[in-house]
């Protein structure tokens, strides 16, 4: 008997009903108790400070480029003392966030992914379930948090590497002190740029951990699962950041504007 | 030897008096979607007992024991596990179940991130929640010795070869002393003499941990070391039982050429 297709609808469907139950698994395991915080130090090291230097040398190029992109048209207009200004509130209100997200969704979503995913191929998922003990606790709420954690301290470091940058590329051309520079900086930004900044990638984070830990956790039994886990976290991470980050400035200008 | 003996006769004195049944599995019922791999299980073990189960590649002989594990549910059938239907069990049973029963798998499923030491911890720590260090040294120690490897305890999964995978796999799923065994393919993809090494390895610690065993093979050597009762699958039945020299001289066409085609 021929097997009948599933519609695509129904196929989606179910994809989110699945996404719903592992995010019920890990909320009541989170308050489960015996809180794994050997696994989530060990988590944080790999996911904070091994995305450390990639996080900084894209944040010090967007610096960078912003300002060298930024400076002919600032000059045209006379605005060349804005320089630090623009490129703070830019930065930190919106392509910091995003940009280190996305990094982390690149190096941290398709790592998590391939990880768990070749943890369900060698059967080490079932092991830990069978033995007694917890793979959720274990393996998924200590990714998730950890990423939660980290993405926000990596966007803090890249958004002040990425100012870095913004200082060396005004010092290419003009003579600026580096006090100046950064008071002009600090001081265009507001509380409102701020905190909405920094909550949203507490969500770029639990989205990056999440989707990593769900295809990872969900692929199917073959080498190629792991591959295809891998680059799925990547894909859906990437839209979810996105899209998060469309709703935060939604929300953000309904409260403060 | 003469001790030798004396174990192995009051060992089968203890199985044939004690006729307490740990698995009870009646009309099991398993398919993927249209395919039925199990159509009408049926088995019972007894405490102390071997029971290995023979059958072809890709007839669901694995299916059997992860539903006996909660791995898989099965569509129908009873299935009760010391005295408990297992498919009517909420999360926290069947973690409580799973302290109890043992699952080594076919690839050992080491956990590759840890260390030797760390995979044999993890059950520790985690699932018998023991605290005291020395305690799980010991443990640890008298495992390793156990499976052969006491010098295996700092060395990563990826230095170690197929056999010696499959020893700490059983040294791990044997570190909480489980009353029930349940082993996936224990000698596939290792040399003859590897492979009865382990056969071996398993009677041992049977008799060793007095536990109760279902051993998943085709390795007919395998079973006929390890094997108090054979039962040989075919087509998602269990078609034949009994001893493995009852089943060498069994009538059944398909059991007789599983047999002759493996000498």
């Amino acid at each position: 008997m021929a097997e009948q297709a599933i519609p695509a609808w129904k196929k989606w469907l179910e994809g989110i009903g699945e996404q719903g139950v592992f995010f019920t698994r890990f909320v009541r395991n989170i308050f489960a108790g015996g809180f794994e915080w050997s696994e989530f130090m060990r988590q944080c090291y790999e996911i904070g400070y091994k995305s450390l230097t990639l996080v900084g040398i894209t944040s010090f190029i967007m610096g960078l480029v912003l300002i060298l992109q930024l400076r002919p048209t600032m000059v045209d207009f006379g605005a060349e003392s804005m320089l630090p200004r623009t490129l703070s509130i830019a930065l930190i209100r919106e392509i910091g966030p995003v940009i280190t997200a996305i990094i982390c969704a690149g190096k941290i979503a398709s790592s998590i992914g391939a990880e768990l995913g070749s943890m369900k191929v060698t059967e080490q998922i079932d092991a830990m379930e069978v033995s007694g003990a917890n793979p959720v606790q274990y393996l998924v709420v200590t990714r998730i948090i950890a990423t939660a954690f980290m993405v926000p301290l990596l966007t803090l470091i890249g958004d002040v590497i990425g100012l870095f940058g913004g200082y060396i590329a005004i010092n290419l051309t003009d003579d600026t002190s580096f006090y100046l520079y950064f008071h002009k900086c600090i001081a265009s930004i507001e509380f409102i740029d701020f905190i909405p900044a920094f909550i949203k990638t507490i969500f770029f984070g639990f989205a990056i951990g999440f989707v990593g830990c769900y295809k990872g956790y969900n692929s199917n039994k073959g080498t190629e699962s792991v591959g295809i886990a891998a680059n799925s976290a990547v894909v859906t991470a990437s839209l979810w950041i996105f899209v998060i980050d469309a709703i935060a400035v939604q929300i953000t200008n309904l409260l403060y504007y | 030897m003469a001790q030798k003996n004396d174990i192995a006769i009051a060992e089968q004195t203890d199985k044939v008096n004690n006729n307490e049944v740990v698995i009870h599995i009646k009309g099991l019922k398993k398919s993927f979607g249209d395919k039925e791999v199990l159509r009408d299980i049926n088995l019972d073990l007894k405490r102390g007992e071997n029971v290995v189960v023979l059958g072809r590649s890709g007839q669901g002989k694995s299916v059997t024991i992860q539903c006996i594990a909660g791995l898989l549910t099965p569509d129908d059938g009873e299935l009760d596990v010391f005295g408990e239907a297992v498919t009517e069990m909420n999360e926290d049973e069947l973690k409580q179940l799973r302290i109890r029963l043992g699952f080594l798998f076919q690839s050992g499923a080491l956990y590759d991130s840890m260390t030797v030491r760390e995979n044999l911890e993890f059950p520790l720590t985690r699932v018998l929640k023991l605290k005291d260090q020395q305690e799980i040294d010991q443990r640890i120690e008298e495992v390793l010795e156990g499976v052969g490897l006491a010098d295996a305890a700092d060395k990563m999964p990826s230095d170690l070869s197929g056999g010696m995978r499959k020893r700490i796999g059983l040294a791990r799923t044997l570190i909480v002393k489980p009353e029930i065994m349940l082993y996936d393919e224990p000698t596939t993809g290792l040399d003859p003499i590897t492979s009865r090494e382990i056969s071996e390895l398993i009677l041992n610690m049977q008799r060793k941990y007095k536990t109760s065993s279902i051993i998943i093979t085709h390795d007919l050597e395998c079973a006929k070391i390890t094997a108090d009762r054979v039962v040989v699958m075919n087509d998602g039945e269990y078609i034949a039982e009994g001893s493995y020299e009852e089943l060498q001289a069994s009538d059944n066409e398909f059991v007789r050429s599983f047999f002759n085609e493996q000498k």
